[in-house]
């Protein structure tokens, strides 16, 4: 049997900032909510179902905070499904909703994802102390920065390569409205100056806290028909998992991304990653991750990501731009992060993403992953349906 | 959505008080073992695999991780997670199937109460700013819904007593069940609801397997066919809900095709004996249907793997000839907020 395609036609994101103290949980979905809806036209009664995701519920003290938000997403009467799939949340909150609109079991969907870290405090939330198990080591960049190294040493990137890719993300999220860090004087001295956190990642080379929440609207080709501004067509979707803990794991590159990239290429027919996407949207919370995933996700071989990084291809007027928006190093309300990737993706190949936009993007990667480095979620979205 | 897709296994745990000796993957894998034995499915042969469970109960931020390493995800599997109870797991693995991106799926919850205090857990599901703060535990909330049930001469004590007793006599023959035979209504927990009707609060998991069209006739003899599976959800704020009703189950019913014809089973996720009069109401349900024989939540109520063991009920029947046409329920948030409603079928005889 064949998939219904599935469009996005609506897109909604808050003005991410460190706090949002003027509104509740409820008050920040539903923002984003609205402007999706409004950016697609359509009203909350137009939406056959909602779902919702977001990184752990400790983070801001609410257990499957999903129930107290039915009432503030219009989902009363309606199924409401929440996802959470750690770093990758996002991106999967997106894809179990599209494969509501593949499966032919809803025509419109609402769906959105979060993070309120200002209401605790994220560090803490991630460090907890369980007896016999590995904890996250001073929050995610002591979990992440030995790979890093590992990286280094492996593909002999010399040590200046970090600070290009948080120079140019935080150029890029000058660029987007609703970014929260906009460095107007930022320069390349000046990240390569900012202190020593977790060597070798440099305070400038790591995300924020952020506030904040991003939803799109998916619908089928009849939604499509009737969207106001062209529609982003899901080419490919797919997630994979691994074992956080294992002796044959590949922290650098894991075999679970690896897969998860072939299998999103498989099934939009892209022999070539880097020929046939124009663009990519990646989850970068550390600025090594650009040349690791670039590797990771076949844009370069082993050893080579580095080098697209140092020689300006990615750069917004480079050949292959990625992170146009700022990326995860410019915002990072973490549960709505990988939604993030996947919307501005989208936004893209509908040409709607203003200042940040990539000339003839018609194929874009939108790319996350969350916990020890073995959720991964992604899809390509291009401005043409899929072949029928 | 012309594709079959059936519940081919079913496996859970004897749900006991505190398994405080295992930690939640070591509770979980022998069903895990156990369900893939049924069929003789191997991890690597399961098409799309997704869980259900809650950080809060456990305690730690992403306390599921920890269990996929169990699963033994290995090479790379394709696979999602719902901060909900298993139904919803299901549903989700349901609709993957009907893609066609997967002809087979494993899914399993768990939940261990042990580790911290039920009621004041429950608690931090509410409001966070308005109701949350104040503190009001599970069984205040389903007593209030009981006592409006009372008002509207809807049930009595002496019939919430009679649900009880019913549903612990039917346990007996359930040996994973954690309280059956004669239980004691005892005395007030929360007025009008006793220590009777009030569900065990324990630790367990569940897991189950599905499968599409022929797939599921090769792993079953008697698949256990999804006629319809939907889900809803009411308004949050008690105060704007009528408690003694519930729509949303009703509506997820409908969606689901349980209206179409007569069941003959319904396992319904019922905590308190309170909410299966609301349930029988909403869903219909007359005395010719079998309800809850497993026992139900009153037996055995593992907070996230309560909901889907009422499908693996269901379709256990189904498996062993007992039903024809079930339905099985699942419920999460207070006073029965959200609600989902899956009709399943055996072939037929």
């Amino acid at each position: 049997m064949s998939k219904e395609p599935v469009a996005v036609t609506g897109i909604g994101q808050t003005k991410h900032v460190a706090a949002r103290r003027d509104v509740s949980i409820a008050g920040l979905v539903r923002e984003a909510a609205r402007r999706a809806l409004d950016d697609a036209e359509l009203t909350w009664a137009d939406v056959d179902a909602v779902v919702i995701g977001k990184a752990p519920d400790f983070f801001e003290g609410v257990m499957m905070p999903e129930l107290y938000l039915a009432d503030a997403l219009g989902a009363v009467g309606k199924p409401m499904l929440r996802v959470h799939t750690a770093g990758s949340v996002g991106g999967s909150t997106a894809l179990v909703a599209a494969n509501l609109v593949a499966a032919r079991v809803h025509g419109t969907v609402l769906t959105l994802a979060f993070e309120k870290q200002s209401e605790s405090n994220a560090m803490w939330g991630l460090s907890l102390p369980i007896p016999f198990q590995q904890p996250l080591l001073a929050g995610a960049g002591g979990f992440f920065a030995p790979h890093v190294r590992a990286y280094m040493r492996r593909s002999g990137a010399p040590d200046t390569v970090g600070s290009l890719v948080a120079y140019k993300d935080r150029r890029n999220a000058l660029k987007n409205p609703y970014a929260h860090l906009h460095e107007h004087d930022i320069t390349l001295e000046k990240v390569q100056a900012s202190p020593m956190l977790w060597d070798p990642i440099r305070y400038s080379e790591t995300c924020p806290s952020s506030d904040g929440a991003c939803a799109m609207i998916l619908t089928d080709r009849a939604g499509a028909a009737r969207a106001p501004r062209p529609p982003a067509w899901m080419l490919g979707g797919a997630m994979r998992s691994e074992p956080t803990l294992f002796a044959g794991k590949d922290a650098v590159s894991p075999q679970a991304g690896k897969d998860c990239a072939a299998d999103v290429y498989r099934q939009a027919g892209v022999a070539d990653p880097r020929r046939d996407i124009d663009a990519v949207e990646m989850y970068v919370p550390f600025s090594w991750y650009e040349p690791m995933w670039l590797e990771n996700l076949g844009f370069a071989a082993e050893g080579e990501g580095w080098k697209l990084t140092e020689s300006g291809v990615t750069e917004l007027d480079g050949d292959l731009p990625v992170n146009m928006s700022g990326g995860v190093l410019s915002t990072n309300p973490i549960g709505a992060s990988g939604m993030i990737r996947f919307a501005e993706a989208a936004l893209q190949v509908r040409g709607q993403a203003g200042e940040h936009q990539v000339e003839r993007a018609r194929k874009v990667l939108g790319h996350a992953y969350g916990g020890g480095s073995q959720f991964f979620s992604m899809w390509l979205v291009g401005s043409e349906p899929p072949d029928a | 959505m012309n594709r079959e897709i059936a519940v081919v296994a079913f496996a859970q745990t004897d749900h006991r008080r505190t398994s405080e000796e295992f930690s939640e993957v070591e509770m979980l894998m022998p069903v895990l073992h156990e369900v893939l034995a049924q069929t003789g499915l191997k991890t690597a042969d399961i098409g799309f695999t997704c869980s259900g469970s809650s950080d809060y109960l456990a305690g730690r931020a992403f306390s599921f991780t920890l269990a996929l390493d169990g699963v033994g995800a290995w090479p790379p599997i394709s696979e999602s997670h719902v901060e909900m109870d298993g139904a919803w797991a299901l549903y989700e693995a349901w609709t993957k199937l009907l893609t066609g991106d997967a002809d087979t799926a494993l899914v399993y919850s768990y939940g261990k109460s042990s580790p911290g205090p039920l009621r004041d857990v429950l608690t931090r599901q509410l409001d966070p700013y308005y109701v949350a703060p104040l503190w009001p535990d599970s069984v205040a909330l389903a007593a209030l819904q009981a006592q409006a049930l009372i008002d509207a001469g809807d049930t009595d004590e002496p019939a919430l007593a009679a649900v009880a007793a019913r549903s612990r006599t039917d346990a007996t023959a359930n040996s994973h069940a954690q309280l059956r035979g004669s239980v004691a209504h005892g005395d007030y927990v929360v007025r009008p609801l006793r220590t009777g009707d009030c569900p065990p609060i324990g630790d367990g998991a569940a897991a189950v397997v599905l499968a599409a069209g022929e797939r599921a006739r090769e792993l079953c003899d008697r698949p256990a066919w999804i006629r319809g599976v939907d889900h809803r959800i009411e308004a949050h704020s008690l105060g704007v809900r009528d408690l003694t009703d519930s729509p949303s189950t009703r509506l997820a019913a409908e969606r689901a095709g349980a209206f179409e014809r007569p069941v003959d089973t319904a396992e319904l996720h019922a905590p308190f004996t309170s909410q299966e009069v609301v349930l029988r109401k909403a869903l219909g349900l007359d005395d010719g249907v079998r309800v809850n024989p497993s026992g139900g939540a009153l037996a055995a109520n593992p907070v996230m793997a309560a909901g889907l063991i009422r499908i693996g009920e269901a379709a256990a029947r189904i498996q062993r000839g007992e039903s024809d046409r079930a339905l099985a329920h699942a419920t999460s948030g207070p006073c029965l907020q959200q609600n989902l409603v899956a009709v399943l079928e055996g072939d037929p005889r």
